[in-house]
């Protein structure tokens, strides 16, 4: 029935979707950059000629249809206008993580037989070049920024202006050209590939989601409805073009409701830019919310006493009664003065540095988002939202309603989503977003999608009283201590995680007699206590191993152990030991996803030693390991590791009871 | 942002110094050095601690004036300059030790490498509006053409005080590539730094010198740098010229060894 509401409006692809926006608003902003640090923007008319002048070059290079075209690099206009250009020829973006070293990639263009790559500088030119034995089938290399590329060889090479350039000559010298391009256009229909997106996978190799056109027009066209959103909406796209929410949010969204994106200048100038734009609609990871809080943390240490007195207060007041107020459940008069005052001097301000004044909708998902930093953000006014999805399901499979959000659930199903759970608590869900099938891997797509359209998600969960599913954990991750007890790992660590200090915690428990973790300090916040504190060091592994820091980390532990005791499931699961690891944790060394998530297993298999000495009652342990600098060399680092023991609470869980 | 068209073709000699002896009352800093530049290349000037690298810089940059020698630059022969004069011909420097305003901001400060770029006088600049900002928008946007080739756009706004030395090394590389030198002097340009930030720097040093047609001279002590990235190097040891050429003839010359393990004199 789905596929007939967009069919019926005829609009079933992108191409045509941006034909439609050309006419409708086409001197509305449709993407914008800054460069040079002024913010230059597109309309849409503008994008539609940049599109079909890319589109007709890439035909005049020999792009076919059913083609696959590689996208490595940033969040850049040019990149998303490939998308656009490339599925108007009928051809298969493949959109491929720009940090991925040069073996990962390799994995990928061979299995999507990638013929054309458009990339975004000299980087990744120089990395697939690296790869030419490797990939025969890459005929062509487009790039976008000319910088350091002068003297190389261009016989497969060419910059994107260059193509544009081509493209518009044909256009004009040739009318069939043009015809060409709308035939083509035309051509397409609801069910043809839109796009292969290749999942990072916390195991094995990356397997290539093959969505169509239907999948993600009409999950595009559910979210807009679902949250209202419009041509006035603004949003900043940052996130890994790679990544299916990022793909959705900021391509698929875009064309059908015709808001405006914004691209940054550069990666790391992500929070600057978002204070400028001010999105009115703001997806991103956990890791974002954390890294702001954070940032805003640290701040408040460097202020005068009044003012810290005064955060310190209302933040409080706050956490009493902003979440409510936002709920609209009943609030104490006071408090609602209380609010008010706060709003005035603190909450607004501090939304105002943060660029999230304007939100009217956020979204957080990828992972599990601590309680404690998703409150902290709903009790400054701001709409805040878990939602639930999978590459599979094109995002979508629960989204929280406005008014019913909770912090440990992850909603309702998102719209015209069926979700059930199965014997093993595993949970399935058909929807109009569920995939085509997994790219060249009939025996993957089998075992993941039923016949009758239900797909696995691998997450363990149930449905609460209300109707919201909750997620517990990876099913496979959840696990027990042999006292019996559960043992949630994320659980563990996204309280842990809610101290500024940490960056990263990895837990340990399953099978073994009690909890133990490993803590990764992070180096902004601890960096900026040790400047204050007079604590010099030269390294990470330095600071990472100081006692004062351990002293610190030590308190923040205790703190995750008294609320642990506090909640009858969870008493057991308190943390005996803990250790600092001398290096971050890195997705080049194979320790997270390229979204940054944790790989438990290969940070297990990688430290063996020091899991041994947590459990064997060590005060300290050596271990070499191996790194990956950003060129792709490997070194290694040595280090002497000290281990801790933390204080228990509540009786019955003593570390000798669990012996 | 290309370095200015001065009627020299590549490999002409730019800079030349002719048997230059600087002495500090009893010290001979530098005695009988000769060697050139020439345009377009990278030239490492080594050699151990003490052995005159800097003395050398500062000769060339005008900062200290030889007692005998002479040195030419684009074949004008001088031997007293002012360094404000040789940064007017087109010679700008970075320092070993980060010298740049601390309270000012990252784009401050580079817009400080501007200040001779810039005519408009103290009325003008009362004024503000017209002629002076005007100005000001057309250096302001070389300035942010540096701050894109150097890829420091997130720290635009940040005091320099606050950066990492890594950072403030390459503001510093920005502030002298905003003069638009045809000459860079850079010294040590990556003391100090780790290895990722080495690479990066050497990326840029590379690309400056590629790019904007920059001539480079660099003091610098690893070894793995000046061989892979510079064209001729010159090794200095006890203020003595000791080897002169490419850089795997240097590497194999058993004086630079020599000086380098630290032989008795």
């Amino acid at each position: 029935m789905t596929q007939a509401v967009a069919a019926a409006g005829g609009d079933d692809t992108f191409p045509k979707l941006l034909n439609r926006n050309a006419r409708v608003w086409a001197d509305r902003p449709a993407i914008r950059e800054k460069d040079l640090g002024i913010w230059q923007t597109w309309t849409w008319a503008q994008v539609h000629e940049e599109v079909r002048a890319f589109a007709a070059g890439l035909s005049e290079l020999g792009l076919k249809k059913g083609d696959k075209v590689a996208i490595v690099g940033s969040n850049k206009p040019r990149l998303y206008w490939t998308m656009a250009a490339v599925q108007s020829v009928g051809a298969i973006p493949v959109p491929v993580y720009q940090d991925a070293v040069a073996a990962e990639m390799v994995f990928v263009l061979q299995h999507a037989e990638a013929r054309f790559a458009v990339v975004q500088d000299q980087e990744q030119v120089d990395k697939l070049l690296s790869l030419s034995d490797d990939l025969k089938d890459l005929e062509r290399i487009i790039y976008d920024e000319e910088r350091g590329l002068k003297d190389y060889d261009h016989s497969r090479l060419h910059p994107f202006a260059d193509v544009q350039a081509i493209g518009r000559k044909k256009l004009e010298a040739d009318p069939k050209a043009g015809e060409a391009l709308d035939a083509s256009i035309a051509a397409g229909k609801g069910s043809d590939i839109a796009v292969i997106l290749y999942t990072s996978g916390t195991t094995g190799q990356p397997k290539g989601v093959m969505l169509s056109f239907d999948n993600t027009v009409i999950s595009a066209k559910l979210a807009c409805e679902f949250d209202n959103l419009t041509e006035d909406d603004e949003v900043l796209a940052y996130l890994p073009m790679a990544w299916v929410g990022d793909h959705i949010f900021s391509y698929a969204e875009s064309y059908w409701s015709g808001f405006c994106v914004a691209c940054p200048e550069s990666a790391d100038t992500m929070l600057q830019d978002l204070r400028e734009i001010g999105p009115t609609y703001f997806f991103s990871p956990p890791r974002i919310f954390e890294n702001l809080l954070t940032t805003v943390m640290i701040r408040m240490e460097d202020a005068g006493a009044l003012k810290k007195k005064m955060f310190h207060y209302f933040l409080a007041v706050a956490r009493r009664a902003g979440e409510k107020i936002l709920n609209g459940e009943p609030v104490p008069f006071s408090d609602r003065v209380l609010y008010g005052i706060g709003r005035l001097l603190v909450y607004e301000p501090l939304k105002n540095v943060l660029g999230l004044s304007r939100m009217r909708v956020g979204y957080t998902a990828g992972e599990a988002i601590g309680p404690e930093i998703f409150r902290f953000y709903r009790s400054l006014g701001l709409n805040l939202k878990q939602l639930y999805g999978q590459t599979e399901a094109s995002v979508f499979v629960t989204v929280q309603p406005d008014g019913e959000i909770r912090a440990d659930t992850v909603g309702k199903p998102a719209p015209e989503v069926e979700i059930k759970i199965d014997d093993s608590g595993e949970v399935l869900y058909r929807s109009p977003g569920v995939f085509v099938g997994y790219y060249k891997n009939e025996e993957a797509t089998q075992s993941t999608k039923t016949p009758e359209g239900w797909v696995h998600t691998g997450d363990a969960g149930f449905f609460d009283h209300e109707g919201h599913l909750r997620i517990i954990d990876r099913a496979k991750d959840v696990g027990h201590l042999t006292g019996g007890t559960l043992f949630a790992p994320k659980y563990i660590e996204n309280k842990l995680k809610f101290f500024p200090n940490i960056k990263e915690a990895v837990a340990f428990g399953h099978e073994r007699d009690f909890v133990t973790v490993m803590l990764n300090i992070d180096l902004v916040a601890v960096g900026s206590w040790a400047e204050r504190n007079n604590v010099s060091y030269a390294s990470y592994q330095e600071l990472a191993g100081l006692p004062e820091v351990y002293e610190m980390l030590e308190a923040h532990v205790l703190d995750v152990n008294r609320d642990l005791s506090a909640e009858p499931r969870m008493a057991g699961s308190q943390i005996h030991r803990f250790l600092i690891l001398h290096k971050e944790l890195d997705a080049d060394d194979g320790e997270l996803t390229r979204t940054q998530k944790v790989r438990r297993t290969f940070i297990a298999d990688k430290y063996e030693p020091l899991i041994t000495a947590l459990y064997d009652g060590s005060k300290e342990q050596d271990i070499e390991t191996e790194v990956t600098f950003e060129d792709g060399r490997k070194g290694a680092i040595k280090a002497r590791v000290q281990i801790r023991d933390v204080e228990i609470f509540g009786g019955d869980v003593q570390r000798e009871a669990a012996e | 942002m290309r370095a200015p068209d001065d009627g020299q073709a590549a490999g002409e000699t730019m800079l030349a110094v002719d048997n230059i002896t600087l002495s500090f009352g009893g010290v001979r800093a530098i005695r009988n050095v000769s060697f050139d530049i020439m345009k377009g290349e990278i030239r490492a000037i080594i050699g151990p601690n003490g052995a005159g690298k800097t003395s050398m810089l500062n000769v060339i940059n005008g900062f200290y004036h030889p007692q005998e020698g002479l040195i030419s630059f684009r074949g004008q022969e001088r031997r007293r300059m002012k360094p404000y004069e040789a940064a007017n011909q087109g010679i700008a420097r970075t320092f070993q030790n980060v010298a740049l305003f601390r309270g000012m901001t990252t784009l401050d400060n580079i817009m400080a490498g501007r200040t001779l770029k810039m005519h408009r006088g103290f009325f003008w600049q009362c004024l503000h509006w017209g002629p002076a900002l005007a100005e000001e928008v057309e250096n302001r946007h070389k300035v942010e053409e540096i701050i894109d080739f150097l890829e420091i756009q997130a720290i635009r706004k940040t005091p320099v005080g606050r950066l990492p030395y890594g950072l403030q090394k390459r503001v510093e590389l920005a502030r002298a590539l905003a003069m638009e030198p045809d000459l860079l002097l850079l010294d040590e340009p990556m003391a100090g730094m780790n290895l990722e930030e080495k690479e990066d720097m050497s990326r840029f040093i590379l690309d400056v010198n590629q790019q904007l047609g920059t001539t480079i001279a660099l003091i610098e002590h690893d070894m793995g740098v000046v061989m892979d990235l510079s064209d001729r190097v010159v090794v200095l040891d006890h203020g003595e010229k000791i080897a002169d050429g490419i850089p795997a003839d240097v590497q194999a010359n058993q004086d630079v060894i020599d000086a380098y393990l630290g032989v008795a004199h």
